[in-house]
């Protein structure tokens, strides 16, 4: 049976009907109301993200693309609204609305005091919404509808607690650094339209091959090739997206908002927005290896550098939101390298252990009465053994031990970039490689510090008898003071934990041979012969109990040891350690610590800049040029003219007869000179 | 009746103010209650235009002609094509809105106020369906007079030099068209507009008519530098002013360069196009970050109409290169689709965005910025339409306010990709501004004891805002109807775009 367009719309707009009943009507449906209609949207989604993945994979269903409405026809162009559902974007279904799914059970305990209740429901179906729109698109048009849309709820979401400075601050920021990433994005699609003449993807991808030899006029001796202007212009706007180096600022702070949409939109879907489009737009993508060069060292760049600042962070949030900037950059390698499978792959993998270390974190952060500071945890472990297990199921998943999911996503990637002649692939691999050993020492820093070793807390029962509730005060306590005893998280927490922990797990021993070595992508991702390192990595793959196997013996698996031994000797045995070495190399903990400089220097530069930029325009320009010379200026000027003959009719009559006198000599004395003049010809 | 439905559409509101005058300030819910029926039904009898209006049929439609003025051959000259039709639903839209958000805030004389209303908008409904440029040039003049006055009248402190600088702002710029037409008169001895696009003109003659034109329209539309007015004019003006003035009034400027510059004289057009073209991407860059620090919410707004409106202008003088330079005529077709699209789109935008801190006004009294944060708290509804517009304003795909400006960039890249890079940079600092001020206005926690006392939305204001956000969201998530209702008269433009008059 195929897939029908009535089964994809569902899918669509469940979440949305959710969304609109909860947000318009959240105060009629109560809490459970609310979290009733979205969970239940949300569920239908998923139930059919999975029969559609199944009939694509099992059933023998054909890839489905068709247009559903004419969003625009202007002469030859058109633009719809319609959806391409192959096997990349019902894998991509299937990882959003699984995932989703879970995040909205998860939100029931996690915002259960929180005034915000039925809203966030409301926003995070909005997310889901936008999100399948974006993923189903079969065009340009409605892939930047979907882009900016779940950019939309990323900001409501981040400024979700909108009392808070902080939280304000940080979503206006991420809404501007990703305009900055869709204003190369749009510049793109400008160029695809101009070079292939339509939005459409499979009309787009079939001219594709005719890029070639075509170029962009940029001034008049300079051209640019058509392919690389295309794909880097729509790169940028991945960047923006899946916070790559330099547009990765604004993905640490949004950890402002709360932690379900954390987990949800900046760890396991909306950042992979980038990631998947890249991979969907593989056939305008293999027409340029210098935009794939690019692509590779920002990758790699992100991947290393910003997994460095993970080491120093002290906020929970903050180490894991660091850590998903360096896989995102792993997966941007993977792109680079044109293993677009890889790279979609480890996007999967990832949402999924990222996705339970984040919600661990929740958890974590729920039992802490919203302490996230880890240097006032510690021992957590007794308290909560399902959060501390399934957080290390995510955290091997993450260091990709051998038969962790992690492992196949990661070490796949790693050994393709070994692989690869692009130019680049050498500074990659070097920084895929150092990658591995930072991993490990960001993800067993944070572990220890927060479950293993002493208590840095102290519980002090209030005074009085009356019921305390802990969460009304958050943010007044003394740090490291805690009201009451942590505890365990309510079922609705730790279950989708569990299911988390699941696939984590599992997922990649079961999957990687027929993604990654089994063409299981064919035709919804291209690759150029000689560039597919995965068909030259295949050859080296004897299954999946194999590939693990030989993983421990494999250099990665060997700096994750290396990364193990250092921190359990460091938080284990002698805490004490850590503030000697932090001391000892101060200059470079301050550079960590300072994330390079680079938010100041944004801050200095664009945000203060342009305050100045338009003051001066405001002051010098408008105000003083047009609106004082010019406007004003002429209108004084009439007024000085106007003055200056009011003067002259000064209504007496020997003024009048003076000038009449003078003007009779000065007439005379001319007619005389002019008359002399000629006479003397 | 649809013999003279155009007729009808002007005289309606216009006579319809009668009665709404002489219900006078002793019964000012009489005086409301009339203009609102007047205002309805103008609203709907400009449905029946746009059923009426074939967009498959003849290029002008529903044509009126009357001889006016005898010894000059002036016609009361009547007629619609699928741009004007949809200006002028946009106009009557508005025009409901405006009185019932008027309400109860204009308590001193509202019926005075009430009347000037429905005359401005029967003046401006003949503005889009004259077909006689001595019967246009007399209404664009005439939509001054009820316009100074509701800004003298109901404006703010500083009114009477706004009122003036706008006035003579203007008034200015028309004297130079009117010069242009007693010329063209002269030559064709008709002010027939249609007569006057088949006139053969030299280049000369055609570059001084051009700047003519140009100074006229771009001091309405406005363009920078000639754009000072528009923000004090916003400033001091009622609520309802400032949406009438930024809703509809701002787009007969652009309307008038597509009825004159572009068919009678199209060369110079063409050869001047860049300079507008240059005009419009400083609208965009240099507004923008002049918009960025006002202090005032409805100085902010009114930097990113001349900002929005840019894109009209870039749409409609882009399509000239492309035409010219390229033979594009296809995506010339993009360009100014999305110049017109953005007009409309722009109308609802910026009109919901001129009532939202109108609504803020009411309760405050204040339009500074620096006296508001953590709005909110104190409205929460009415922070759900103002983010809606705010995203609008800054062109999220899904509202109105991304498709022109979409349609726009797309043509501009073709054209010339530095234009687009330019044009494309509304998405950065665009949404700066509109953001950042949301961010100071809406977000935070309340810090002015005052924001806290601020009063829900009520019934009123919310149908006022639904109906604006109905109408941003419909146009963002369909905008093919208004595509194809102007499709053929687009086409038509861009046609006449490539004939060569000398």
């Amino acid at each position: 049976m195929g897939l029908s367009t009535s089964i994809l719309l569902t899918i669509a707009l469940a979440p949305l009907v959710g969304c609109v009943l909860a947000g318009f009507l959240g105060k009629f449906l109560g809490r459970a109301g609310s979290h009733g209609v979205t969970i239940l949207g949300v569920a239908v989604s998923c139930a059919l993200s999975f029969y559609v993945l199944y009939q694509l994979t099992m059933g023998g269903a054909a890839e489905y693309n068709q247009n559903i409405y004419t969003w625009f026809q202007i002469g030859p162009f058109n633009a719809s609204v319609g959806f391409m559902v192959d096997r990349l974007t019902a894998l991509m279904l299937v990882v959003v609305s699984f995932v989703s799914l879970l995040v909205h059970v998860y939100t029931i305990g996690y915002m259960a005091d929180d005034d915000g209740y039925t809203r966030f429901f409301s926003y995070i179906s909005l997310f889901t919404f936008s999100m399948f729109m974006l993923v189903m698109s079969n065009n340009f048009m409605q892939l930047f509808f979907g882009w900016e849309a779940v950019g939309l709820v990323s900001y409501l979401l981040i400024g979700f607690w909108y009392k808070r400075p902080t939280a304000i601050f940080a979503n206006l920021k991420a809404f501007l650094v990703n305009r900055v990433g869709d204003f190369g994005f749009l510049l793109g699609i400008a160029a695809v339209l101009y070079f292939l003449g339509t939005l459409d993807y499979a009309t787009a991808f079939a001219a594709a091959p005719g890029l070639a030899g075509k170029a962009l006029q940029i001034t008049a001796n300079t051209q640019w090739d058509a392919a690389t202007v295309i794909c880097i212009c729509l790169f940028v706007g991945a960047m923006g997206k899946s916070a790559q180096v330099p547009l990765h600022v604004w993905l640490p702070d949004s950890m402002e908002g709360p932690t379900p949409i954390s987990a949800l939109i900046h760890a396991a879907t909306m950042v992979t927005a980038g990631i998947f489009m890249v991979a969907r737009m593989s056939p305008l993508f293999e027409m340029s290896s210098t935009a794939l060069s690019f692509v590779l060292v920002i990758g790699a760049t992100t991947a290393l550098f910003t997994g460095l600042i993970g080491i120093v962070q002290n906020d929970i949030k903050r180490v894991i939101a660091y850590s998903t900037l360096s896989q995102l950059g792993y997966m941007t390698v993977a792109l680079g390298v044109s293993m677009y499978s890889g790279a979609v792959f480890h996007l999967m993998t990832h949402a999924f252990f990222k996705a339970l270390l984040f919600l661990g974190a929740g958890s974590v952060i729920i039992a802490m009465h919203h302490e996230q500071d880890m240097r006032y945890m510690g021992g957590l472990r007794k308290y909560m053994p399902v959060t501390w297990i399934t957080m290390w199921v995510g955290s091997l998943a993450l260091v990709a031990v051998p038969f962790t999911s992690g492992f196949y996503s990661k070490d796949a990637i790693i050994e393709a970039v070994g692989l690869s002649h692009r130019w680049g692939a050498h500074y990659a691999y070097f920084c895929v490689m150092a990658g591995a050993l930072v991993t490990g020492l960001y993800t067993f820093r944070q572990m220890y510090l927060t479950f293993h070793g002493k208590e840095r807390f102290k519980v002090v029962e209030p005074h009085g008898h009356g019921h305390h509730d802990g969460h009304d005060d958050h943010g007044h306590h003394e740090p490291g003071v805690l009201a009451h005893a942590p505890k365990e998280s309510p079922w609705v927490v730790t279950l989708p934990l569990v299911l988390l922990a699941t696939p984590s797990l599992l997922v990649g021993f079961f999957t990687v041979g027929p993604t990654l070595f089994g063409n299981w992508f064919r035709g919804a991702i291209r690759v150029d012969e000689a560039n597919d390192v995965l068909a030259e990595l295949g050859h080296e793959f004897h299954g999946a109990a194999a590939m693990a196997l030989h993983g421990f013996t494999q250099l990665p698996f060997l700096l994750v040891l290396v990364a193990f031994a250092v921190t359990t000797y460091i938080y284990l045995f002698n805490p004490a350690l850590a503030d000697r070495i932090k001391s000892a190399l101060r200059p470079l903990w301050t550079v960590l610590d300072r994330k390079y400089w680079v938010d100041d220097v944004y801050f200095a530069l664009f945000a203060r800049g342009s305050v100045l930029l338009g003051r001066g325009f405001w002051k010098a320009s408008e105000t003083a040029l047009i609106d004082g010379a010019m406007v004003n200026g002429s209108v004084n000027l009439v007024h000085r003219v106007a003055a200056t003959m009011r003067r002259l009719q000064s209504g007496y009559l020997y003024h009048y007869a003076f000038a009449m006198i003078l003007g009779l000599i000065l007439l005379l004395g001319g007619y005389w000179l002019v008359g002399s003049g000629l006479a003397g010809h | 009746m649809f013999n003279h439905l155009l007729s009808l559409l002007i005289w309606l509101p216009v006579v319809g103010a009668i009665p709404v005058l002489l219900a006078g300030s002793a019964r000012p819910n009489l005086a409301r209650w009339l203009s609102l029926l007047v205002a309805v039904l103008t609203f709907v009898a400009s449905l029946f235009l746009l059923v009426q209006y074939n967009p498959a049929g003849a290029v002008m439609q529903l044509v009126e002609s009357h001889l006016w003025i005898a010894s000059w051959g002036v016609h009361y000259g009547l007629a619609v094509d699928g741009i004007s039709v949809a200006l002028i639903v946009m106009t009557t839209f508005v025009g409901v809105l405006v009185i019932a958000g008027a309400w109860e805030v204009i308590q001193d004389k509202p019926h005075q106020y009430m009347a000037a209303m429905l005359v401005l908008e029967g003046l401006l409904i003949g503005v889009f369906c004259a077909t006689d440029a001595l019967l246009f040039y007399a209404l664009f003049e005439a939509i001054l007079i009820p316009m100074f006055i509701l800004i003298g009248i109901w404006g703010g402190p500083r009114r009477v030099y706004a009122t003036l600088k706008f006035f003579i702002y203007t008034f200015f710029g028309s004297v130079f068209m009117l010069i242009a037409l007693l010329y063209l008169y002269q030559k064709a001895h008709t002010f027939d507009l249609a007569t006057l696009a088949a006139l053969p003109l030299t280049f000369k003659e055609q570059a001084w008519i051009f700047f003519a034109f140009l100074i006229a329209f771009a001091i309405k539309v406005p363009m920078v530098p000639v754009h000072t007015w528009l923000p004090d004019a916003h400033v001091e003006a009622p609520t309802g002013g400032s949406v009438v003035l930024a809703a509809v009034m701002l787009k007969v400027g652009t309307y008038g360069m597509l009825r004159f510059i572009l068919p009678i004289v199209p060369d110079a057009g063409a050869h001047f196009a860049w300079l507008v073209i240059v005009l419009s991407l400083i609208a965009i860059v240099y507004i923008g970050y002049v918009a960025l620090v006002q202090e005032d919410m409805k100085k902010l707004v009114a930097y990113s109409s001349v900002a929005h409106m840019g894109f009209v202008t870039l749409g409609i003088f882009i399509a000239f290169m492309l035409v010219r330079e390229q033979g594009r005529t296809d995506t010339a077709m993009l360009g100014m689709q999305g110049a017109m699209v953005q007009m409309i789109s722009h109308g609802f935008v910026s009109g919901a965005m001129f009532t939202c801190i109108g609504v803020m006004y009411d309760r405050m009294h204040t339009r500074l910025i620096k006296d508001y944060g953590g709005v909110i708290n104190a409205m929460p509804w009415f922070g759900f339409f103002y983010v809606l517009f705010a995203m609008a304003n800054c062109g999220l795909p899904g509202t109105s306010g991304f498709v022109g400006e979409f349609m726009v960039i797309l043509a501009s890249f073709t054209a010339n990709p530095w234009v687009a890079l330019f044009a494309a940079f509304t998405l950065i600092i665009g949404a700066g501004y509109t953001l950042w001020l949301v961010k100071r206005v809406l977000w935070g926690a309340i810090t002015n004891p005052h924001v806290a006392e601020m009063k829900e939305i009520n019934g009123r204001e919310t149908f006022v805002l639904a109906a604006f956000a109905a109408a941003v969201l419909a146009l963002g998530v369909w905008p093919q109807p208004l595509v194809h209702l102007m499709d053929s008269s687009v086409s038509q433009l861009v046609q006449q775009l490539a004939i060569h008059k000398i």
